[in-house]
C-alpha cells in the first residue's frame, strides 16, 4: 500500500439514484455490500437531481460517488452529476465515480470519458465492486 | 364418475359451454382418445369456477378461450408507440398494454426540469389529449382492451382514454381495460408515487366509485405483486404483501360507503412468474384460494365474481441475464408455462434482450411466439388445471397459502398495509430477501472461482453468470430511444398552450384544486380538464399544491 492509502482510515461512499427511476434493488444491494465490507455508506434514496447528489457528496466528503439508473437515462444523467460535482470541487481526480444499471458496453465507454472509473452491469459481483473501490481510492488526490 | 363431478359437468360446465362454445368441439390425445375437461381424484376436489377457485376461476378455462396475450410496450412518442401497437395487433396479440415514460407516471410534463433525460425512455410520453389521440389512432377502442401501467396519475390517463374513446364514438360504458392504480406497492418497491398515502388512497376510491357507476367494463385496479417480487421478495411474500394491499384498498372503499360486492368484481391482480416452476404454479393456486376466502370470510362477499382472483402475469424481468442472452428465451418459456399451468388470465412474456436495453421488434416477436407455442402446440391448455392433484403441487399450494396468510396477519398487527409501509416493514422484508438471494449467487461465484467444479452444491446457480460462463461477445442489437423526443414533446406543448382556451383550462384546474380538499369525486373534473387540453403535469401540480409530495422512507 502507498503512503496515501494509510491515511484513509475509512472509505466513505455515496450511493445515489439520479432521475425518476425507482428500481433501487441494485443500489441497495451495493450499499449494503460496501457497508458490510467495512465502508461508510450514505444512500440518498430515489429521485435525486444532479445538484442534490453533488451537494450530498460535498457534505459527506465522500471518496466514492456510485450512481445507479435502470431507465436508460444514464447518458444524460451521469455526466450531469459529474458536472454538478465539479462545480463544487469534486472531480474524478479526487473522487471515484462509479455507475451501474442497464448500460450497454458502448455507453460505458463514453461514460468513462466523462470521468467514470467503472460501470458495473447486471451480474456484477459485489465483492468485485468492493475490491475495485479499495484498489482505486488510495490513488485519489485527496490533498 | 363421482357424483360431484357429474353435477359440475351437468351444471356450471354445461351452462358455460352453452353460452360460449369451447375452442374445439373435442380435445384429443395423440391417439385420438378424447380428453375430459378436468381430471379429479375423489369427491373432495374443488372444481373450476367454484369457490375457492383453486383450480381456476372459469368452468372451461383455456378450453373456452386462451389467456389474453398482452405484451407491455411503449416508447418514445405517441406516434412510435402507435406503430408498435398496430404491429403487435397484426401479429395476433389480443390486447394492448401501454408502458408510459417516467415523467407521465410521476405527473410531469415533458418540459418539466425533473423530466430531463427521462422523456420517452421506459415508455411513451403523454402530456395531453393530443398525444393520447395519436396513441390510439386507427385502433378501435370498442374492440381492443387496454391495460395501462399507470398509478399516481391513473385517473388522468383513464380520463384521457375515455375522452379519446368518446371522440371515436365509443361510450364510457363500452370501453374495456385496466389501470394499474396500485399506489401502495409504489411506496414499497417501484417508486412512482407522487402524493402521501392518504390522498393517494382517495384517488383510488374515487376511481372505484366512478367506474362502478360510469365505466362498468373497466378494471379499476391491478393489485400488483410483480414489482415487489422484482425487488426481491419471496413467492409467499408476493402473495401476502399483495393481498394485504388489496385488503387496504377494500377497507378504504368500504369506509367510503361502497359495498364489497359492487366494486369487488372489478379488482384484478398482477403477479410475476419466476423460474421455480412448480412453486410458482402453487403460488397462483394459493393466491386464488386465499383471496376467495378473504372476500368471503373477511368481507362477507356473496358475489362469486367478487371472490374470484383474476390476474395478469409477467415473466420475471429480474431473472433475465445480460450474459448469454439467448438463454433468456428458455427462462421465459418455463415461466410462461408455469403461469399458464397456474391459470393466468393474461400474460406478458419478456424479451431476451431486456437485461441489456429496450426490446427489439424481433425479440418481442419471439416472446409472443413463445406464448403461441404454449397455447396452440403444447396441449397444456386442453385440460383444466392439469397439475391439480399432484402431491407436490397441492402441498406447495397449501404451504404458500399458510405462509402468505402469516404475512397478512403480521401486517394486520402493524395496523394494515398503509401503516406497515410507513413503518418500513415490507421494504425491510424485501431487502432481507434480496440480500439473501445475492449472497447465494455470490457464494456460488466464489465456489466457481475457487475451483469447485461441481455447480450448485453451496450457492445458487445462474447459468451463464456464475457457472457455465463463456467469453463470447453478445451480438444483441441495442435499441435506442431517439434523443429528440423531448424536444418534439416540448414543441407540441408550446403549440398546445398557445392554441387552447387558457381561461377554460385554468377554470378546470381551479375546480380540481378546490375539490382536492373536499370529498367530491375528482374523476369527472379531470375528464373535463383533459377535454379542455389541460396537461397531465398541470393537473398533477394542482393536486400537489394541496396535498404535497410523499417523502421516501429510506430502508437500507
Amino acid at each position: 500500500m502507498s503512503d496515501t492509502a494509510t491515511m484513509i482510515d475509512q472509505i466513505r461512499v455515496l450511493v445515489a439514484k439520479p432521475g425518476l427511476d425507482g428500481h433501487d434493488r441494485g443500489a441497495k444491494i451495493v450499499a449494503r455490500a460496501l457497508r458490510d465490507a467495512g465502508m461508510e455508506v450514505i444512500y440518498t434514496g430515489i429521485r435525486q437531481t444532479p445538484d442534490m447528489i453533488a451537494e450530498a457528496a460535498l457534505q459527506e466528503d465522500v471518496h466514492v460517488v456510485a450512481l445507479s439508473v435502470l431507465s436508460g437515462a444514464h447518458l444524460e444523467l451521469f455526466p450531469r452529476v459529474v458536472d454538478a460535482c465539479r462545480e463544487r470541487g469534486i472531480t474524478p481526480d479526487n473522487t471515484l465515480f462509479l455507475g451501474g444499471g442497464i448500460i450497454p458496453d458502448e455507453d460505458a465507454d463514453s461514460l468513462k470519458e466523462s470521468g467514470f472509473s467503472a460501470i458495473f452491469g447486471p451480474g456484477a459481483h459485489t465483492g468485485d465492486i468492493a475490491e475495485f473501490v479499495r484498489a482505486q481510492v488510495p490513488a485519489l488526490d485527496r490533498s | 364418475m363421482s357424483s360431484k363431478l357429474q353435477d359440475w359437468l351437468d351444471g356450471p360446465y354445461a351452462k358455460a359451454t352453452d353460452r360460449f362454445p369451447e375452442r374445439r368441439e373435442a380435445f384429443h390425445r395423440s391417439s385420438g382418445e378424447p380428453l375430459a375437461p378436468i381430471y379429479v381424484n375423489g369427491d373432495d376436489d374443488p372444481l373450476p369456477g367454484e369457490y375457492p377457485y383453486t383450480r381456476g376461476i372459469q368452468p372451461t378455462m383455456y378450453r373456452g378461450r386462451l389467456w389474453t396475450m398482452r405484451q407491455y410496450a411503449g416508447q418514445e412518442d405517441a406516434e412510435a408507440s402507435n406503430h408498435r401497437y398496430r404491429f403487435l395487433l397484426d401479429q395476433g396479440q389480443t390486447g394492448l398494454s401501454v408502458a408510459f415514460d417516467l415523467p407521465t407516471q410521476i405527473g410531469y410534463d415533458s418540459d418539466a426540469a425533473m423530466a430531463e433525460g427521462e422523456v420517452g425512455k421506459v415508455g411513451v410520453a403523454i402530456d395531453s389529449i393530443e398525444d393520447m389521440r395519436t396513441l390510439f389512432d386507427q385502433i378501435p377502442l370498442d374492440r381492443v382492451t387496454t391495460s395501462m401501467t399507470i398509478n399516481a396519475t391513473a385517473n388522468i390517463l383513464l380520463s384521457l382514454y375515455a375522452a379519446v374513446a368518446e371522440e371515436q364514438g365509443v361510450g364510457r360504458d363500452k370501453i374495456g381495460g385496466t389501470v394499474q392504480n396500485d399506489i401502495l406497492k409504489e411506496y414499497v418497491a417501484r417508486g412512482t408515487y407522487i402524493y402521501p398515502p392518504q390522498p393517494s388512497m382517495r384517488l383510488i376510491t374515487d376511481s372505484f366509485d366512478y367506474c362502478t357507476r360510469e365505466v362498468p367494463r373497466w378494471n379499476t385496479i391491478s393489485i400488483s405483486g410483480y414489482h415487489m417480487r422484482e425487488a426481491g421478495c419471496t413467492a409467499a411474500q408476493e402473495i401476502g404483501f399483495t393481498l394485504a394491499n388489496a385488503i387496504a384498498y377494500v377497507e378504504a372503499a368500504l369506509d367510503k360507503g361502497m359495498a364489497f360486492d359492487s366494486f369487488g368484481p372489478r379488482l384484478s391482480f398482477f403477479f410475476a412468474c419466476h423460474s421455480n416452476f412448480l412453486e410458482e404454479i402453487g403460488k397462483f393456486r394459493a393466491a386464488r384460494r386465499l383471496w376467495a376466502s378473504i372476500a368471503k370470510e373477511r368481507f362477507g362477499s356473496e358475489s362469486q365474481r367478487a371472490q374470484m382472483l383474476r390476474f395478469h402475469t409477467q415473466t420475471g424481468g429480474v431473472t433475465l441475464t445480460a450474459q448469454q442472452p439467448d438463454n433468456n428465451v428458455i427462462r421465459t418459456t418455463l415461466q410462461a408455462l408455469a403461469a399458464v399451468l397456474g391459470g393466468t388470465q393474461s400474460l406478458h412474456t419478456n424479451s431476451l434482450d431486456e437485461a441489456l436495453g429496450l426490446p427489439s421488434e424481433h425479440a418481442v416477436e419471439i416472446a409472443l411466439r413463445t406464448q403461441q407455442v404454449i397455447g396452440y402446440e403444447s396441449g397444456v391448455a386442453d385440460v383444466i388445471d392439469p397439475l391439480g392433484g399432484s402431491y407436490y403441487v397441492e402441498q406447495t399450494t397449501d404451504a404458500l397459502e399458510a405462509e402468505a396468510r402469516n404475512y397478512i396477519d403480521q401486517i394486520d398487527a402493524l395496523g394494515g398495509a398503509v401503516s406497515a409501509i410507513e413503518q418500513g416493514y415490507q421494504q425491510a422484508e424485501i431487502l432481507e430477501a434480496s440480500s439473501q438471494f445475492q449472497r447465494e449467487v455470490e457464494t456460488e461465484s466464489e465456489a466457481a472461482r475457487e475451483g469447485d467444479r461441481t455447480a450448485g452444491t453451496s450457492g445458487r446457480v445462474i447459468v451463464g453468470v456464475n457457472r457455465f460462463e463463456t467469453d463470447e461477445e453478445s451480438d444483441v442489437e441495442i435499441v435506442r430511444v431517439d434523443p429528440s423526443v423531448r424536444e418534439r414533446q416540448i414543441e407540441k406543448l408550446e403549440r398546445l398552450r398557445d392554441s387552447r382556451d387558457a381561461s377554460a383550462v385554468s377554470a378546470s384546474l381551479d375546480a380540481i384544486q378546490q375539490a382536492a380538499s373536499t370529498d367530491e369525486n375528482l374523476v369527472p373534473l379531470m375528464l373535463d380538464a383533459v377535454k379542455r387540453s389541460a396537461t397531465l403535469g398541470e393537473i398533477s401540480d394542482a393536486l400537489r399544491s394541496v396535498w404535497g409530495e410523499y417523502q421516501e422512507r429510506i430502508v437500507v
